[in-house]
């Protein structure tokens, strides 16, 4: 449209390039039908339910749900947000990967160059370390809220016993990362979380010994955790968290109201 | 073919038919085992005059004739079996199924009973004769499918009939889980910004720190530990934490899901969790050099994250 003198205003020409990329067949081929960002999308129920079905999110969502299961009080998000701060986990810590080799001593100075060397290292770092106990924090909770709410009876008994496995492999996921720093808390800690798991009758010996390779930590035992924290764990967590999610829709979504 | 709705059977005729290149009208006609089987042009074997007439349902070697002897008091379920491409097993259990529902004696099976056969009314042919024949009515080249049986969802699939109240998750929900995220992101981010992750000094494997703590998680232990054999502290109550933990679903057999109604259920759990949480702060906060008591606003506190 023209704006007195003749001329295109800017304001104009940056609707219709929009209007161009929103038409062009590349973001039609992005977006799919239903999708908000596409063009011509309209607040219709159909619309709402082609948001998710036609998204990745229809392997985590179902179109609807009850509505007493969208109030915040329900589920307090703590089961959504021990998954998110899965993810911020993954995120932070690859960016870690980048700067740390597990040997000893070179992985105590990575750590130290990265608060002082890297860019935001050491606020990469925080957010690991902080976002590791919160994590743990809110499984925990988690655990609570659904016990509270009695959301393990039948049909979900297998469920809780899922979400049993998910703790214990977040508290393994936390506890090998605790060594990495190698500095005197890292050390120590371990030693003497793992010395407990070594009064296991029979088998204590060869618990510790498969756990930190050796009668004591070494720096052996480093490369060991380092390679079960930053891949064995998260893959055999990402399966269980797989059928988690699974099971919470197939038991009929969440449970309640009470 | 009973019970079945109308644009059900329309639609599996109108299948076969294209399948097979016959006539819509006929195959329907046919499935609803109305009409005598009509003739197939491309099985030899069938004889090329219909006869409507025909007293004897005999098992013709089509595919068609498959539900013309279901009402006779004698079955070939052999022959059926080729015809319909249903096993013979469950074609028997059907049967008997209805006999024993109709309340009327289960009816001979001729494939089984060469005897029976013969006693039948006006059977032509022999009846183990038939499926041989039987077996060209489906053209070649052409594949057919069939729905055998309907299985009720029953196992882990929840089905509700009855509506209920719901509402989309885009957006209501998308929207609420995007605030979370987005809140607890930002908490992070300033928490990290104001709040550094502790590295002490070089790991020294001569020097160990007084006190020794594990982390935080493992502080309740940590803090038994000091009251029980380690073989129980350490091993015998994790284990068994652990396995009462998982096996609460199968014990609590309450079906009650309202908090007044399993008071023995919560009275418990929280019993432990409570247990727990003073535990793990005590070990945490109130446990000094050599894991001796201490008042941490007296000795300073023992405790890194
Ligand atoms: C890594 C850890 C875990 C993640 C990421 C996770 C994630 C989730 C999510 C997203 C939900 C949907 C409802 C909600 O947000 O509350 C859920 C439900 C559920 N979780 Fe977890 N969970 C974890 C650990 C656990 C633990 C430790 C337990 C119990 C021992 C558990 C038992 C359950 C049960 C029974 C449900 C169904 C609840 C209902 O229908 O109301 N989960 N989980």
């Amino acid at each position: 449209m023209a704006n007195g003198n003749g001329r295109v205003g800017l304001k104009e020409r940056f609707a219709q390039a929009g209007d161009h990329i929103r038409t062009s067949q590349v973001w039609s081929s992005i977006f799919r039908p239903g999708s908000p960002f596409r063009h011509g999308y309209t607040d219709s129920p159909r619309n709402r339910s082609y948001v998710i079905m036609n998204n990745v999110l229809y392997h985590l969502h179902p179109v609807k749900v009850k509505r007493h299961a969208v109030r915040l009080s329900y589920t307090l998000c703590l089961g959504g947000l021990s998954f998110f701060l899965f993810i911020l986990l993954t995120i932070t810590g690859i960016f870690l990967m980048f700067y740390y080799r597990p040997t000893s001593p070179q992985a105590y100075l990575d750590i130290q160059a990265l608060s002082t060397d890297v860019a935001f290292g050491q606020l990469v770092r925080n957010m690991h370390r902080w976002g590791a106990h919160l994590m743990v924090l809110t499984v925990f909770l988690h655990m609570a809220r659904v016990f509270y709410h009695g959301a393990y009876k039948p049909p979900r008994e297998f469920n809780w016993v899922v979400g049993i496995v998910l703790l214990v492999l977040t508290l393994l996921l936390s506890f090998t990362g605790y060594l990495l720093p190698w500095d005197q808390l890292a050390l120590w800690a371990v030693t003497v979380g793992s010395n407990m798991g070594a009064y296991a009758p029979v088998i204590g010996d060869q618990v510790s010994f498969a756990l930190i390779g050796g009668v004591q930590i070494t720096p052996d035992t480093l490369l060991r955790w380092y390679v079960l924290h930053v891949l064995f764990l998260p893959f055999i967590i990402v399966v269980f968290m797989a059928v988690h999610f699974w099971r919470v829709r197939k038991d009929g979504g969440i449970s309640g109201p009470l | 073919m009973a019970g079945l709705p109308e644009h059900l059977l329309r639609r599996s005729a109108e299948a076969r038919a294209k399948a097979e290149g016959r006539d819509v009208e006929e195959v329907l006609a046919e499935l609803k085992g109305e009409a005598p089987p009509a003739p197939e042009q491309e099985t030899p074997a069938a004889a090329p005059e219909p006869a409507p007439a025909a007293p004897a349902p005999e098992p013709t070697p089509t595919r068609a004739a498959a539900p013309a002897p279901a009402a006779g008091p004698v079955r070939d379920l052999e022959a059926e079996s080729t015809g319909l491409g249903v096993p013979v097993p469950l074609l028997r259990r059907a049967m008997e199924g209805r006999a024993r529902k109709e309340g009327k004696p289960v009816p001979a099976m001729a494939g089984a009973a060469p005897a029976a056969a013969t006693a039948a009314p006006a059977t032509s042919a022999p009846a183990p004769a038939a499926p041989a024949a039987a077996a060209p009515a489906i053209p070649e080249g052409v594949t057919t499918q069939r729905l055998l049986t309907v299985v009720k969802a029953g196992a882990i699939q929840q089905v509700k009939s009855s509506p209920q109240d719901k509402v989309n998750v885009w957006p209501h929900l998308l929207a609420i889980e995007f605030v979370a995220l987005m809140v607890v992101t930002a908490g992070l981010i300033v928490f990290s910004v104001f709040v550094d992750a502790p590295l002490l000094e070089f790991a020294n494997f001569n020097e160990q720190p007084n006190p020794s703590k594990a982390p935080w998680y493992f502080l309740g232990l940590q803090e038994l530990l000091s009251y029980f054999d380690p073989q129980v502290a350490g091993v015998i109550i994790p284990t068994f934490g652990l396995i009462g933990l998982a096996i609460i679903p199968y014990v609590d057999k309450n079906p009650a899901v309202k908090p007044s109604d399993r008071k023995l259920a919560i009275m418990i759990f929280s019993f432990f969790i409570f247990a727990s949480a003073i535990l793990t702060t005590y070990g945490s906060f109130f446990r000094g050099p050599g894991f001796n008591f201490s008042f941490p606003w007296v000795d300073g506190i023992f405790f890194d994250f």
